[in-house]
């Protein structure tokens, strides 16, 4: 074998490995999609939007306390997380552009982004549920907003650094004063891409669980109180799986789908969304 | 790009006011966190120390004796193990989006990877539970123990009855979770290297793969190294996917068969029923670990990120 051909070989081999990976990763896409897929749309039906649960072990029932819970503490969340995610990006950005402490808490941001969200499942129970005394959906909330902040602001720094400086500059000559060029120039210049990371920092929470497990807990009862025990979705997915009756099963695999399905529906939008305004 | 703005202003100072202060709220996030699980967890840093928490496997609540070493031991294996699965598909899949796939197939794939990073780590989870512990525990693990049956030392790794509910199926979830950060980063890496580079070892006669090999992999490994050290921070802290398949068990197991606890897992199963004041302050002791071990190693894989990104802005 000449060395050419060995050269060959050698290349053929490792590129049919890097493919064989990529097969690989859309596998598990497909695996895990479709087996939520046929699992959830089989398990759907209109009680389960429409019935609080039914006591455990009996057939029947719902999710709705969980749906509106879910929905109640995603809202408050993206409510606290996203006007302070994008002040504090719109800082780092204009008022303390290319200063050292900017650098600092957009590199502790990027940090914090990928910290567990368990441990601030922890802190949240230290400081909004032992105060309060029970378990409550403000703290479901507030764990899930502190998750959200440094997403919005790292996202929120990035758009804006986009808009370009003389742009500004332009404002600046006709005398605005800099706030009403951040307002009203630079975030309408940003905005797009401002909207996308909210939508994709909703996606990333509300997926969440593990912050949701010690602060807003669970509740089999229908409520709108965030004062009390909140169910949502994830955490009643966690029960129902880990529980032993096969009815609970279903109903995990129908909270399951409905989740996954919102979650993509707002990745691809998001991603859709950067592609028509930044191609 | 001097900041000019008239600080005489009122409302530019009320609003750069407010500005700061939300920015600033990251920073207080995180002196909050550590205030709050540093006092939360005293009482169990008094009881027990420090190096003693670390190092014993002891975990009683009944004798209010608690210790983290299987926890972390349960947490670094899952973590290695799921890297060590991650890694090669993850460089693959990098490879073939930016290298070898026709154009009208790097979109799809591009989008492929970043659902798999959307799904919620519940699902993972709980498709791990449902559809790949029952296939693990007929097909993987016997076939597994069948072939490393005759081998020493190797078979140590495949003892026990295969459940399904054990370290091995908890590091395939994870790494089927870590791969796409991982593929993701190591693409835009790769993306990074200029086309002249890669142009002129095609000039000088190099295979596709030679160029891979010697000029792109060389020339993106800070940014690789760094997107590697994220996912590794990731997978430390990663709760529902393990909690599910991992089982609860606090022992130091060297089997892959074998039930285990990660620090998260723990914190998820015992933090809401922990009944006595010990118990919650050695979790929260074991939330303060596992903060630390993934700030350390978040900040270890900024530091070559940031190094990545001035190099090839130079």
């Amino acid at each position: 074998m000449t060395r050419e051909q060995q050269r060959k070989i050698e290349g053929g081999i490792a590129l049919t490995f890097s493919t064989l990976a990529a097969l690989l990763g859309l596998f598990w896409l497909v695996f895990i999609l479709g087996d939520v897929l046929v699992h959830g749309i089989k398990a759907l039906n209109p009680s389960l939007f429409l019935n609080d649960p039914s006591p455990p072990g009996t057939e029947g029932g719902g999710l709705r306390n969980a749906f509106i819970g879910q929905m109640l503490i995603t809202l408050c969340a993206t409510l606290i997380g996203v006007p302070v995610g994008v002040l504090g990006g719109t800082f780092l950005a204009e008022y303390a552009r290319g200063t050292k402490i900017a650098r600092v808490i957009s590199v502790l941001a990027d940090i914090m982004v990928s910290v567990p969200s368990i441990v601030i499942g922890t802190f949240i129970y230290a400081a909004l549920v032992i105060p309060i005394g029970h378990f409550n959906g403000w703290a479901g909330a507030v764990a899930l907003s502190v998750i959200m902040i440094p997403v919005v602001l790292r996202t929120t720094e990035d758009m804006l650094s986009l808009v370009s400086w003389t742009v500004r500059e332009a404002a600046f000559a006709l005398g605005a004063p800099y706030y009403k060029v951040i307002t009203q120039v630079v975030y309408r210049g940003a905005a797009t891409g401002i909207l996308t990371g909210i939508l994709l920092s909703i996606a990333r929470v509300a997926g969440e669980t593990a912050p949701l497990l010690f602060t807003s807990f669970n509740n089999s009862f229908f409520s709108w109180d965030m004062n009390r025990p909140m169910a949502s979705l994830t955490v009643t997915i966690f029960q129902y799986a880990m529980g032993p009756y096969d009815d609970w099963h279903k109903q995990a695999w129908a909270a399951a789908f409905v989740i996954t399905i919102f979650i993509l529906m707002l990745t691809i939008l998001g991603r859709l969304i950067i592609k028509w305004r930044y191609s | 790009m001097a900041i000019t703005f008239n600080k005489k202003n009122p409302v530019d100072l009320i609003f750069s006011t407010i500005t700061a202060l939300a920015s600033l709220t990251v920073i207080f996030l995180i002196i909050g966190i550590i205030y709050v699980l540093v006092s939360e967890s005293s009482l169990a840093i008094r009881k027990f120390g420090v190096i003693k928490f670390l190092t014993s496997t002891d975990w009683n609540p009944v004798k209010e004796s608690f210790g983290a070493l299987t926890n972390i031991y349960g947490t670094v294996v899952t973590t290695f193990l799921s890297l060590a699965f991650a890694i090669p598909v993850a460089l693959g899949i990098a490879i073939f989006v930016t290298e070898i796939a026709p154009k009208f197939l790097k979109g799809p794939i591009g989008i492929a990877i970043e659902l798999l990073a959307a799904i919620p780590s519940i699902i993972y989870g709980m498709w791990g539970l449902f559809t790949l512990s029952p296939i693990m525990s007929t097909y993987v693990e016997p076939f597994l123990k069948r072939i490393t049956a005759g081998m020493p030392f190797v078979n140590i790794l495949f003892q026990g009855t295969p459940m399904g509910i054990d370290i091995l199926t908890a590091s395939v979830i994870l790494s089927i979770m870590i791969i796409p950060f991982t593929a993701s980063i190591s693409r835009d890496s790769f993306n990074l290297t200029p086309s002249v580079v890669k142009e002129s070892a095609y000039a000088i006669g190099a295979t596709q793969w030679e160029v891979v090999k010697n000029v792109v992999i060389p020339y993106s490994k800070l940014g690789v190294f760094g997107g590697i050290v994220l996912s590794l921070g990731r997978a430390l802290g990663e709760t529902m996917a393990v909690a599910f398949v991992l089982g609860n068990n606090h022992r130091i197991t060297t089997s892959l068969l074998d039930a285990a606890a990660t620090i998260t897992v723990t914190l998820a199963n015992e933090f809401a029923e922990a009944d006595n004041d010990v118990y919650l302050s050695s979790l929260f002791y074991l939330a303060l670990v596992l903060f630390v071990m993934s700030f350390i190693t978040l900040a270890i894989a900024k530091f070559f990120l940031l190094k990545a990104e001035r190099k090839y802005s130079r």
